[in-house]
């Protein structure tokens, strides 16, 4: 095999992030505006993407602050929805847990779902890279996301209103984590923590706070580990 | 016409993103390069197949966008989107089709 250069594991990350500017476009415009329908000024939303830089969380808490739920409510929820950050950041700690802190810091600063799913990717399918290849694939993933972002939000918030909901944009969300779903199945134990996590969020829907959400999660990785272990079991019996 | 305070806006604004780097650095920047313990990387490595669903599944079985009523073309467009994922293995592609799908069964409904 030939050794790969830190240039091209950038360019790598580069290509892998590139598809995903499809998905991203959509959803920074949709914020825009679902941020300008509920009142904010274009700055208010700016800040909201370069500050925040999460989606489904930003969603959550443009919904709470127009339905008037009190600030402490808002900023706990929208943490709760972001949770699975600090997760993607204990998985991304075997692969660039040494790279310097400045780097680490910065690394988590643009760590976005797409980010983590394709460095992770990445990660597994080249063990042999070195944590200066790994951060740069990780910052090649990021270059054409967040620029277009920050500047789909303010177009978003700009245009405001005016998209029809014959254009059904509400449903660009779910749309887009479901396809990056279908892709991680790799496994029986992928699909078990899904499926548990699909039934509990469901079944814990009327929790308020997006609890559920926390607890469906957690049920859900533990269902992973526990088939992990099981199939693992069954390999090594006679 | 403006009904939320602007300092609700901007004390959420500042505490989100203040939380929100804090949950990102926390592992990356407190653990470093100490090795986690093997059941730990065992549950981690089912996070994003954990997580993801279950945000995504209320979404589409009470959109808010019907005022939480199942509807036909959102359910179709996400159980294409999931097939042609799990066909292809390719998110845009599972994207393409899944707007296809929704755009088509409104036209079609409509």
């Amino acid at each position: 095999m030939t050794p790969q250069t830190t240039k091209s594991t950038y360019w790598q990350g580069v290509g892998a992030g590139a598809p995903f500017i499809l998905v991203l476009v959509p959803f920074a415009l949709l914020f825009g505006v679902v941020a300008t329908e509920a009142g904010l000024t274009v700055i208010e939303t700016f800040s909201f993407s370069i500050l925040v830089v999460a989606g489904a969380a930003q969603f959550t808490a443009i919904q709470l602050l127009s339905e008037h739920a009190p600030t402490i409510i808002v900023i706990v929820t929208a943490l709760a929805v972001n949770l699975r950050m600090a997760m993607y950041s204990a998985s991304l700690t075997p692969h660039l847990g040494k790279a310097p802190l400045g780097t680490r810091a910065l690394v988590a600063y643009c760590m976005v779902d797409q980010a983590y799913a394709s460095a992770i990717l990445a990660y597994e399918k080249h063990p042999g890279w070195s944590v200066r290849q790994k951060t740069a694939f990780y910052f090649g993933a990021i270059t054409p996301l967040m620029p277009l972002w920050l500047i789909f939000t303010v177009i978003g918030a700009l245009v405001g209103g005016r998209i029809p909901p014959e254009f059904a944009l509400d449903f660009a969300v779910p749309i887009t984590f479901l396809a990056m779903i279908a892709p991680m199945l790799r496994s029986l134990a992928h699909v078990a923590a899904a499926l548990v996590s699909i039934a509990v969020a469901l079944a814990l829907a009327f929790v308020p706070y997006s609890m559920g959400l926390m607890v469906a999660g957690l049920a859900g990785m533990m269902a992973g580990a526990q088939v992990e272990l099981m199939m693992a079991r069954k390999e090594s019996a006679p | 016409m403006r009904d939320i305070a602007t300092l609700d806006i901007w004390i959420t604004i500042a505490c989100l993103g203040a939380g929100s780097f804090g949950l990102r650095f926390l592992f990356l920047g407190l653990i470093g390069d100490r090795a986690l313990p093997a059941w730990v990387l065992r549950h981690l490595r089912y996070t994003a197949v954990a997580v993801l669903p279950g945000l995504v599944a209320p979404m589409v079985v009470w959109p808010s966008a019907t005022g939480g009523a199942l509807d036909l073309p959102r359910i179709t467009a996400a159980c294409v989107t999931i097939l042609v994922g799990l066909i292809t293995r390719n998110v845009v592609a599972a994207i393409i089709a899944g707007a296809g799908a929704l755009y088509g069964m409104l036209y079609l409904l409509g």
